[in-house]
């Protein structure tokens, strides 16, 4: 591939972009070997922490690509500057390509009010932060052994969907003492009431009680068992937050990803489509992966059992740009995330158009169509998302002997977890946490149970 | 607006040096095998290598380690966002014939990868052995001083090469160097070469006698798994000890000695005479193996039957052998909840047992519990109830 020409391109395309009003923090592009592009896949970032369970990944995701199931084209850090990597084995017009993407997703990162949050407490360098972590467990391993370091990462990376995304990264200890009530407000009524000549002495104000612990559900778990393990030692916590301070950087990827590769894909076909500087037949090499990229099925099928984000969210923006215009969608961009994207513009038009419906699969592999009505087919896209994708588990209480008390919302989920692996989960929290954890959950007849280690 | 325009860079060297994924794959095999380990039991009753040992390898089928996640329980139906044409109801997949369906988990991990794990029958040894010593080891009075051993003692000015000890010659060039005016940096004075030492070290040399009960009360089920035993056992006090003798007999009515690879294909018929066995120990043991240098240990397979007219001599043999010897094994054959009874032999057994003479009985009705004899008869004397 002619690394001169792309570089050509790339200025060309951030012209370009600029002049139609894209608006992002600068871009480091690095080409990089496709063995690294696999592990960026499999790690989530170029460099993060060791552990065995990234080794299974790394070991799926090299025989989908042996299988030709799984190309990676691109990966992308907003940060500032931002980071992407493109694969050096990939030709000239599918880098060109992925260059104008990538500067869609830096334009998103930075209008998108959720990655702005996000962008503001993590600050702008997730690389060089998931470094110095992976860095600072290295030196854990050698200090304490690998067995022990093990041991955290194994609680702490199975517990990596539960943080609470709704609180700050930097998160203060709970008050210990409930605040106290505030004078209230002088009022006349009560103005007059306190001169009433038999007015009592008002009581004095109760002594400040102490709160319970955690004073309200607790959902953000890595945080509580970093913050409240009675057991553990500094660098134990130190890995539970560095697992969580990754965890919430990839939040709004999470949260954004129908939004977020649509609207890259808007922008590298329009990009492309107005570069007048490139050849002929480089944007149609171009234009051909994008058609790859974004489509509902695999090239030889008729009906996909999964909508591809690409091709949904790029069928929304197109729509809502053509309906109310670009201004009116850098508003959108800014203010929702899939959940709001997904329920307010993904109406019954379209759903038809794209042929969306809901499958029902049973237990013996037998799968059919089971509705096409908007409102379930909404719900069926988004239900893997719903908080962060896992189960709702809370610390319910943290009791005087250490005991650690879990709750799962199974009326929020409609059901039970799974008994084995969250046996499986309690045995690995237990281990680091030194004291019995207890996990309430409901069994698959509704009943409850309790799960202990 | 980006303040500087964006970088396009292409020197990335680093990378190339290793991979973590690698690195985090083979963490994850050494898991695998750990785990394997811990289930060795199973392995054995799964493997076929014992009337094989030509076959040096095993390979055994695994899964990929879960990391487990809180999940939700899977249900009946799961349903999916998807997309294509056809009416409400239109049978996208059909359901698996029966022998399609793996035997693994129904449905959601249809794609699942496994693969081959490769174990030396050595390596499963050596894990079996990890922590088992002969029992009642010791060193025997007047024990020969032989296995002349080198020992590290000291530094010559003079010495080969390849025995030159870096600190130390660096240590005397400083202090030298200390002293002199104008010093050097390295003289022929300087250099340190360690030094060996020829030190003999006591033997402790050991004889183990296997027998093996080969009549016709024994069935081929029975023989196999008193082989199986036999096997590990052999295996592993080789691994342990340098110098290990045995000595195989196997006996009906009579006994006789065998060559060790013969031993494990015997099979015979007839009655049932154990002190013939015994006796044969005795009488060879005595002409072979001196008892002031050898440690002796006898480990007996049988099925418990004996003929009744032998109790008295098979009593009085195992009796003499229990004084004489360090350690008495018995592994009795044969699934011993049929026979609420105790058998002829086990009786025996229990009866020198209670005299306090170093003797041990196991059961061996499965092949789990060879491995719960070998735990039984060669855990580390300390750990010894």
């Amino acid at each position: 591939m002619n690394e001169d020409a792309l570089r050509t391109y790339t200025a060309g395309l951030e012209q370009l972009a600029r002049d139609l009003g894209l608006e992002y923090r600068p871009v480091d592009f690095e080409l990089v070997p496709s063995s690294l592009m696999t592990e960026i896949a499999v790690y989530g970032l170029p460099v993060r922490m060791p552990h065995w369970s990234f080794g299974v990944r790394y070991i799926h995701q090299l025989v989908r690509q042996a299988m030709g199931h799984s190309r990676i084209f691109e990966v992308m850090f907003p940060g500032d500057p931002c980071h992407a990597y493109l694969m050096d084995g990939n030709t000239l017009a599918e880098n060109t390509l992925v260059v104008a993407h990538v500067l869609g997703h830096a334009d998103f990162a930075n209008r998108n009010a959720l990655f702005a949050r996000f962008h503001e407490m993590a600050g702008g360098n997730i690389i060089g932060m998931a470094a110095t972590h992976a860095r600072r467990i290295d030196r854990a391993i050698e200090e304490h052994g690998l067995a022990r370091v093990e041991a955290v990462l194994d609680a702490a990376l199975a517990l990596e969907s539960h943080v609470d995304v709704t609180r700050a990264l930097h998160r203060e200890p709970y008050p210990s003492r409930a605040p106290e009530r505030k004078a209230r407000e002088p009022d006349p009524f009560r103005a007059r009431f306190e001169r009433l000549p038999a007015a009592a002495t008002p009581e004095p104000p109760a002594a400040p009680q102490r709160l319970p612990l955690p004073p309200h559900p607790e959902y953000d778990l890595l945080w509580f068992i970093a913050q409240y393990g009675p057991d553990l030692e500094q660098w134990e916590r130190d890995i539970f937050l560095a697992v969580r301070a990754e965890s919430l950087y990839f939040y709004p990827v999470f949260a954004c990803q129908i939004m977020n590769e649509g609207w890259a894909s808007y922008w590298h076909a329009r990009l492309l489509r107005e570069a007048d500087f490139l050849p002929q037949d480089l944007y149609v090499s171009a234009i051909k992966a994008h058609s790859d990229v974004v489509r509902p099925f695999a090239a030889d099928e008729q009906v996909a059992l999964a909508v591809n984000p690409y091709h949904l969210g790029f069928t929304l923006w197109e729509n809502i740009v053509e309906r109310h215009g670009l201004e009116y969608a850098r508003r959108v961009c800014r203010d929702e995330d899939d959940f709001g994207f997904v329920r307010n513009y993904l109406d019954r038009e379209i759903a038809e158009k794209l042929d969306l419906f809901v499958y029902e699969e049973r237990r013996n592999g037998e799968i059919r169509i089971r509705s096409r009505d908007l409102a379930a087919v909404r719900e069926a896209i988004l239900a893997p998302k719903y908080h962060y994708g896992a189960p709702r588990v809370a610390v319910k209480a943290l009791e005087l002997d250490g005991t650690l008390v879990l709750e799962h919302d199974a009326a929020t989920d409609a059901r039970g977890l799974d008994q084995r692996r969250a046996a499986t989960v309690l045995k690995y929290v237990q281990r680091v946490w030194r004291r019995p954890v207890r996990l309430a959950t409901v069994d698959a007849r509704g009943a409850k149970i309790e799960l202990e280690a | 607006m980006p303040e500087r325009p964006s970088r396009m860079m292409a020197e990335t060297p680093w990378y190339e040096l290793f991979s973590r994924g690698a690195r985090d794959w083979l963490r994850h095999n050494q898991k695998v095998r750990e785990a394997v380990r811990s289930n060795l039991s199973e392995l054995l009753a799964g493997a076929d290598f014992i009337t094989q040992p030509q076959n040096r390898t095993l390979l055994v089928p695994v899964r990929f380690l879960e990391h487990a996640r809180f999940r939700l329980a899977d249900t009946e139906t799961r349903h999916g966002a998807g997309q294509g044409e056809g009416e409400v109801g239109r049978l996208l997949r059909p359901a698996h014939r029966r022998e399609e369906r793996g035997a693994g988990d129904a449905g959601t991990d249809g794609n699942e990868i496994r693969f081959v794990l490769e174990l030396k029958v050595d390596e499963i040894v050596d894990w079996l052995w990890e922590e088992m010593k002969l029992p009642e080891l010791r060193p025997r009075r007047g024990a020969a001083l032989d296995e002349p051993d080198y020992i590290r003692e000291g530094w010559d000015r003079r010495g080969a090469r390849s025995r030159l000890d870096r600190r130390r010659t660096v240590k005397e060039a400083v202090k030298r160097r200390a002293v002199q005016p104008s010093p050097l940096p390295f003289t022929n004075d300087d250099l340190r070469y360690r030094q060996l030492v020829r030190r003999a070290k006591p033997a402790i040399d050991a004889v183990i006698v296997f027998a093996l009960d080969v009549s016709g009360s024994m069935q081929e089920e029975q023989r196999r798994l008193a082989k199986t035993f036999f096997f590990f056992a052999l295996q592993g006090l080789r691994r342990q000890y340098a110098k290990v003798e045995t000595l195989f007999l196997a006996h009906a009515v009579d006994a006789w000695e065998f060559a060790e690879e013969e031993f494990f294909r015997v099979s015979g018929s007839g009655g049932t005479v154990a002190s013939s066995a015994f006796w044969l120990a005795r009488e060879r043991l005595a002409a072979r193996y001196d008892p002031s240098r050898y440690n002796a240990y006898l480990f007996y397979a049988s099925d418990g039957e004996n003929a009744v007219e032998d109790r008295a001599a098979a009593t009085e043999a195992l009796g003499e052998l229990a004084v004489a010897l360090n350690y008495l094994g018995y592994v009795e054959t044969g699934a011993a909840r049929f026979r609420p009874k105790a058998t002829e032999m086990s009786e025996i057994f229990a009866a020198l047992r209670a005299k306090g003479l170093p003797v041990g009985a196991a059961p061996l009705a499965s092949l789990d519990d060879v491995w719960s004899a070998l735990r039984l008869f060669f855990r580390d004397p300390e750990g010894r109830a």
